[in-house]
């Protein structure tokens, strides 16, 4: 009894987008909560960000670049294909009242995790402006979407190959600069950018929020494999976050703990390459 | 046929056949093999049959444990096993990981001059001749009753309820948050301890009596506890949630990675078979040398594992002595056998970690024993100056679990203890009507038998709930 992926699609260079069947999931689910999703009998558990969801389909939409093993593993499933098990929604929802004017800054595949925080916000009625980015015009995702709920929308690429040229800190430098009044700021993406931004609007002292994504297990509060620090305390991402306050987050823990099994990731991957080199040769 | 039978009382108690140690920490393969029939005949010879059997007293779900044994001795071993069903729906599970030697075992006449009957290892001998042939008797269901009960959990404590009340004709359904049934038996509890199979085998028996299982449902997530009742319109449920929150230390360095909670280390090796990477996709590591803090059945279970991974060494650091260790006695003198070292009278005050942020080595801090605390057991105090380091790269916290509160958080009017643990009477009612608890969630970290306890009280109360309408 496992999900059916109902559509697939390719929407950048290694960025899949899915339908999948969980109406319980999709009845449920608010803006912040992920599932967890394992592909097969054989698979990780991989915590993933809930999208969208349809209440008429009963289906969720989820977002997945290939990485390491186990996201090359899901984006290389086909539509009509099952995933053994999606489990949620998990985590707390973003707290979302009406603030006045939110800042929802995406990174890469992060823009697929502030969408549905833009979509939430605009619905509480918020003035939503929103910065998206990615390393190159190929890499940039779900613009439309973003244009359709933000009030004002920033674009930036690594290479300048679209829009501007540079970092998602920068056009926020630059409303800040410019004295725009800014209630709070919801930044996911890599842990990189989410801690610059982080040390940008420290000092002026804007609510800023990140979604954190540690290497996490059962996503239900079971293991403490997801455990960050926050304002000097342990707290597990899976219930108590995903989104901590950013400026009280220790990110150098939570980058060195995601390195924890990086060689044990580079065997897997290796091996899934090989297995698909050979599935597909066999196919000539 | 007629089959005499003797009863040999003063006769040495069998000895369960067991792989040695050197062989078993190279495996994952079952440790005790289990009697033999010659064994098992012997060992059954061993009870008297008395008038008024106080190994049943002992026994929290009221096994008729000398009519089962008699059963052995007319070499009945399916009739048997069944004896044992009509109480507990898993006895291969039970004389497995059962604390016999505290219950039925600890009663017995025999063991007043000698030693006890091996009331356990029979019934792990005549259910797994049962499982082996596939000879299953068809339960005695009651007629439907048209009531509907949901299970939270499927663990020991959900299970029985499960069983029990499936066969007093009520509809039943279990959720289980994991993608695979059992709770703790499952994602805990070791392979070389009990196999997986025996479990699946277990819930196979419980299906073909009309259970149905849900995996991959977070009660408090996916659905509330309001909703099973109010919109999928259960008439009573029960919380088998068990104690999933694992707890730490909170001392310096301890997120340092290569620092496990017990609940990790044994989610991933037993539940997502870290132990065959990369073949499966989880990895676990395991370095040279591993500390695992505690001396429960969990830090046992921790260490045991570790050790099969293949480190050097792997220390087991407790703070009170040898005499308060909780850990049965049985799975301690196995720990030893495998290598395992302890250090008694010691407690961690910080990780060291190397610049990758991996643990490299702990600091910890010798203990004595002082006054008696709440638990009646002698409170350890850190000797002044008695600091000292040793390089671990592993480090397995077992230092207990509490309730997970996502169900305590999303259910009104559900009253739990400052620990989050919910409160019950002593037939499983909670503070809601209609909704009951039992095991690890209602007693904090406790054991398989008596979860199984709490589901059959708690089965029985909600039987009479529903059969009253709801008007108790």
């Amino acid at each position: 009894m496992g999900n059916r992926i109902l559509e697939k699609s390719l929407i950048a260079d290694g960025i899949c987008r899915f339908i999948i069947e969980a109406p319980r999931i999709a009845r449920k689910r608010k803006a912040g909560n992920f599932v967890v999703v394992r592909a097969n009998e054989y698979a990780e558990r991989v915590p993933l960000t809930i999208v969208d969801s349809d209440l008429v389909r009963g289906s969720i939409t989820l977002i997945i670049q290939s990485v390491g093993k186990s996201t090359r593993l899901l984006n290389s499933l086909y539509e009509g294909d099952e995933l053994a098990d999606v489990i949620g929604p998990l985590g707390r929802p973003t707290p979302l009242d009406s603030f006045g004017t939110i800042v929802c800054v995406g990174g890469g595949v992060g823009t697929a995790e502030v969408l549905p925080i833009a979509r939430a916000a605009k619905a509480a009625d918020n003035e939503v402006i929103s910065i998206i980015g990615a390393r190159t015009r190929d890499l940039l995702i779900l613009e439309e979407e973003m244009r359709e709920t933000s009030d004002e929308v920033y674009i930036v690429t690594d290479d300048g190959s679209y829009e501007r040229q540079g970092l998602v800190v920068e056009p926020l430098e630059d409303l800040i600069f410019a004295g725009r009044c800014i209630d709070a700021i919801y930044a996911i993406g890599p842990i990189a950018m989410m801690r610059a931004v982080a040390d940008l609007t420290e000092p002026y002292n804007i609510k800023t929020y990140v979604s954190l994504n540690p290497l996490m297990i059962d996503g239900t509060g079971m293991c403490g494999g997801c455990r960050v620090v926050v304002a000097g305390k342990t707290r597990f991402a899976c219930v108590d976050g995903p989104e901590f306050d950013a400026h009280q987050v220790d990110f150098d823990t939570l980058v060195l703990r995601n390195r924890a099994y990086a060689e044990e990731e580079r065997v897997a991957l290796e091996r899934f390459e090989t297995e698909q080199t050979v599935r597909f040769e066999g196919l000539v | 046929m007629q089959v005499t039978i003797k009863r040999t009382p003063k006769a040495p108690r069998q000895a369960m056949p067991c792989q040695l140690p050197r062989a078993r920490v190279r495996n994952f393969c079952e440790v005790a093999i289990g009697f033999t029939e010659e064994q098992a005949l012997l060992e059954a010879q061993r009870c008297i049959n008395c008038k008024n059997p106080t190994c049943i007293k002992g026994c929290p779900v009221e096994i008729n444990i000398p009519h089962f044994i008699l059963s052995i001795l007319k070499r009945d071993y399916v009739e048997a096993a069944n004896i044992i069903r009509d109480k507990n729906s898993l006895p291969a599970i039970c004389g497995r990981v059962c604390q016999q030697e505290d219950q039925c075992e600890a009663l017995c006449v025999n063991g007043i001059k000698g030693t006890s009957v091996g009331i356990g290892r029979l019934e792990r001998f005549v259910a797994d001749y049962q499982i082996e042939r596939g000879v299953f008797a068809s339960p005695e269901v009651a007629a439907p009753t048209g009531k509907r009960v949901a299970l939270v959990g499927s663990g020991p404590a959900a299970l029985t309820a499960a069983g029990d009340l499936a066969r007093m004709g009520h509809k039943v359904t279990v959720f289980e948050a994991l993608h695979t049934l059992g709770g703790v038996l499952s994602y805990g509890i070791p392979e070389f301890r009990l196999p997986k199979s025996i479990v699946g085998t277990e819930i196979r028996q419980l299906e073909n009596i009309g259970v149905e299982f849900v995996t991959s449902s977070v009660i408090g997530k996916t659905e509330t506890v309001d909703e099973l009742f109010d919109e999928e319109g259960y008439d009573a449920v029960f919380l088998g949630t068990g104690a999933g929150l694992p707890y730490f230390l909170n001392i310096p360095g301890e997120n340092l990675a290569g620092i496990y909670s017990a609940n990790e280390f044994l989610t991933r090796v037993n539940l997502m078979k870290a132990y065959k990477f990369p073949e499966y996709d989880t990895p676990v590591r395991v370095g040279k040398r591993v500390a695992v803090l505690g001396a429960g059945n969990t830090a046992m279970d921790a260490a045991r594992v570790a050790m099969r991974l293949g480190p050097e060494r792997v220390y087991m650091i407790y703070r009170r002595s040898r005499a308060e260790v909780p850990a049965r006695s049985e799975e301690v003198e196995h720990a030893e056998e495998e290598g395992i070292e302890f250090k008694f009278l010691t407690t961690p005050t910080q990780f060291f970690g190397n610049t990758s942020g991996w643990v490299t080595g702990m600091e910890v801090i010798d203990m004595e024993l002082g006054e008696p605390d709440d638990s009646g057991r002698r409170r350890p105090v850190p000797v002044k100056g008695t600091e000292h380091s040793f390089d671990v790269d592993t480090v397995i916290v077992a230092v207990g679990q509490g309730p997970n509160p996502l169900i305590q958080s999303t259910t009104p009017d559900l009253k739990t203890t400052k620990w989050g643990n919910i409160i019950t009477d002593e037939t499983g009612q909670t503070s809601r009507p209609g909704l009951y608890a039992g095991g690890d969630v209602v007693r904090g970290g406790s054991t398989v038998i008596l979860a199984m306890g709490d589901g059959k009280r708690a089965a029985r109360s909600i039987h009479e709930y529903l059969m009253s309408n709801g008007r108790l």
